[in-house]
């Protein structure tokens, strides 16, 4: 090492390195407060070391000493050297959220559906936590709202339902989901008796339509070739086995007909409809989703149609 | 006797003694880990035995190279962290297992859009297309890109088993001879096995293209159709209800 020597304009100590002639290194000390704080770092390091899952060894790691306790599923009690997987188990089962949330699953979970809309405890809760699910699972398909995507995703805040309305209805369409199908019939119909059977389809809502043709329609829809009677029924009033829409109501949910202005228009809708058939996907929750929270959800979108 | 300046005054030392130093702190973070044997969980149908994290299929493979290559990771992760928060949004929290198979493995910790991890089956495939192709049209307040050329486009197949041949040589199980088709049959069961097969490949991936029918178009087989394989298969491989709750805190 060079000898330390002091810098002859500032007084202060140099390291005695000296480069291209005149270029020196001062040699400043750390502050203190900052060289004890490092120390204090080295200590809560070694105090970390040994309380949490640290240093590899062999085959194997330091577990620490710190422990967690949480419940199994079999109701036992277990500790296991600290870890996060351990910390969520015990966070989920006695946290303090989950514990307030749990006293009002619990209620909900016991509580049938009427009693449920009719406590106002009970109904807020479902509102809330219901919209949380609903936000994450639901809207990205039947939008925040519930409103739907004409043609693409149900609406659910309307008094139409393509599976059913009762909750156990829901419950089997959010737990299992469902698969809902038209054939098309593109091949079936010649370009007369789709026009035909689509303005039937227009009368049955009370639309503007060719009577004439409307009436050689019924006869498709309620006969054989059409069949269309075997899921929207001989009465067009739908089906909830079948998902099969009520074809009376005025309420459209995969032709967007109320969108159109004209006559032709939306008769040209309702045949794009009938000429390509529907084939939609309604996803199963039920490994998303616990029974209780399945329970909060049908509350929920009961709440949103007004029910 | 030795100087600190000798090493100072002479680059090439200095470098070359700087990667040294530098590659210990990285070696001992990294060698460690190949030989703690509970870093990657073995997860196994408790019914069957067979494996429940696989490979993916011909159809998935190509889904997920198009994940990388549009880039979808940098704003969306794959792996749900062990909090009840993300337990709540997203689901079971990830296993290194359910990655084990990826290159490169699409963790991360930086979320524009959500985690991916659990995605598949949570959306139906007509959401998936309808939102690859306009986003803003099902999540009005979605900052995703669009991503309409994927219909269009058809899937290149042609170097597909290359690509299979490329990951079973960094250790992923893809099967060429009997030998190695045996052994997925008995680590995987038949079904998963075939799907493994370089020589089927093609077929394969035809085969599940045309009964998954992804993107809702009969006549060709697109980039759309291979990314939402992929998206669709996204954290299902395990079935977690198999499994009591605390089951995987044994391996941390």
């Amino acid at each position: 090492m060079a000898k330390p020597v002091k810098d002859p304009l500032t007084g202060a100590k140099t390291t005695g390195h000296v480069w291209d002639e005149t270029l020196q290194e001062f040699d400043n000390p750390l502050p203190r407060w900052w060289v004890w704080m490092f120390y204090a770092t080295v200590v809560f390091t070694i105090v970390y070391w040994l309380m949490y899952p640290s240093w590899p060894v062999a085959g194997t790691y330091l577990k620490g000493f710190n422990t967690i306790t949480y419940e199994t599923d079999a109701g036992e009690e277990k500790t296991t050297h600290w870890n996060t997987r351990a910390l969520l188990q015990r966070d989920m089962q006695t946290g303090t959220q989950a514990l307030k949330q749990k006293e009002y699953l619990t209620k909900v979970a016991a509580a049938p559906y009427e009693q449920i809309a009719q406590d106002p405890d009970m109904a807020a809760f479902v509102r809330s936590y219901g919209n949380g699910i609903f936000g994450d699972k639901c809207a990205a398909c039947h939008q925040a709202g519930g409103q739907g995507v004409v043609g693409l995703f149900p609406n659910l805040v309307d008094d139409d339902w393509l599976w059913g309305s009762k909750p156990e209805q829901i419950t089997e369409t959010l737990v299992n989901g469902r698969n809902g199908f038209m054939p098309p019939y593109r091949e079936t119909f010649n370009d007369d008796q789709l026009d035909q059977v689509a303005n039937y389809v227009m009368s049955l809502s009370g639309l503007e339509a060719n009577k004439e043709a409307a009436v050689k329609g019924e006869q498709i829809f309620k006969g054989e070739k059409g069949g269309c009677y075997y899921c929207h029924t001989s009465e067009g009033t739908g089906m909830y086995a079948q998902g099969a829409a009520n074809l009376t109501d005025k309420i459209w949910t995969v032709a967007n007909v109320p969108a159109k202005d004209s006559a032709e228009e939306k008769l040209a809708a309702i045949k794009t409809v009938i000429r390509d058939g529907i084939q939609r996907q309604m996803p199963a929750f039920s490994s998303r989703l616990s029974d209780t929270e399945i329970k909060v959800l049908v509350a929920y979108l009961k709440q949103l149609s007004g029910e | 006797m030795f100087k600190h300046e000798t090493i100072e005054t002479n680059s090439g030392l200095l470098i070359v003694l700087t990667l040294v130093a530098i590659s210990i702190g990285g070696l001992v973070e990294i060698i460690p880990l190949h030989y703690i044997d509970e870093t990657v969980e073995d997860v196994r149908d408790p019914d069957t035995g067979f494996e429940m994290v696989r490979p993916y299929s011909p159809l998935e493979l190509r889904g997920f190279d198009i994940y990388k290559r549009e880039g979808c990771y940098t704003c969306h992760s794959q792996m749900i962290r062990p909090f009840r928060d993300e337990d709540l949004r997203y689901g079971h929290y990830s296993l290194a297992a359910e990655s084990k198979y990826d290159h490169p493995f699409q963790w991360g910790s930086k979320r524009t859009g959500p985690d991916l991890a659990r995605v598949g089956g949570k959306y139906s495939n007509e959401w998936h297309v309808q939102h690859m192709i306009a986003p803003r049209s099902v999540v009005p307040e979605s900052i995703m890109p669009n991503y309409p050329w994927l219909a269009e486009t058809e899937l290149k197949l042609s170097d597909l088993q290359d690509r299979m041949i490329a990951l079973k040589k960094v250790g992923v199980p893809y099967s060429r001879t009997t030998a190695e088709y045996e052994n997925n049959v008995k680590r995987f069961g038949e079904a998963v096995a075939k799907t493994l097969d370089i020589n089927l490949a093609e077929n394969t991936l035809i085969a599940q293209a045309n009964q998954g029918n992804y993107d809702g178009n009969k006549a060709k087989i697109t980039e759309m159709e291979a990314l939402v394989a992929y998206l669709q298969v996204l954290g299902t491989m395990v079935d977690f209800d198999k499994f009591d709750e605390e089951h995987f805190i044994q391996f941390r």
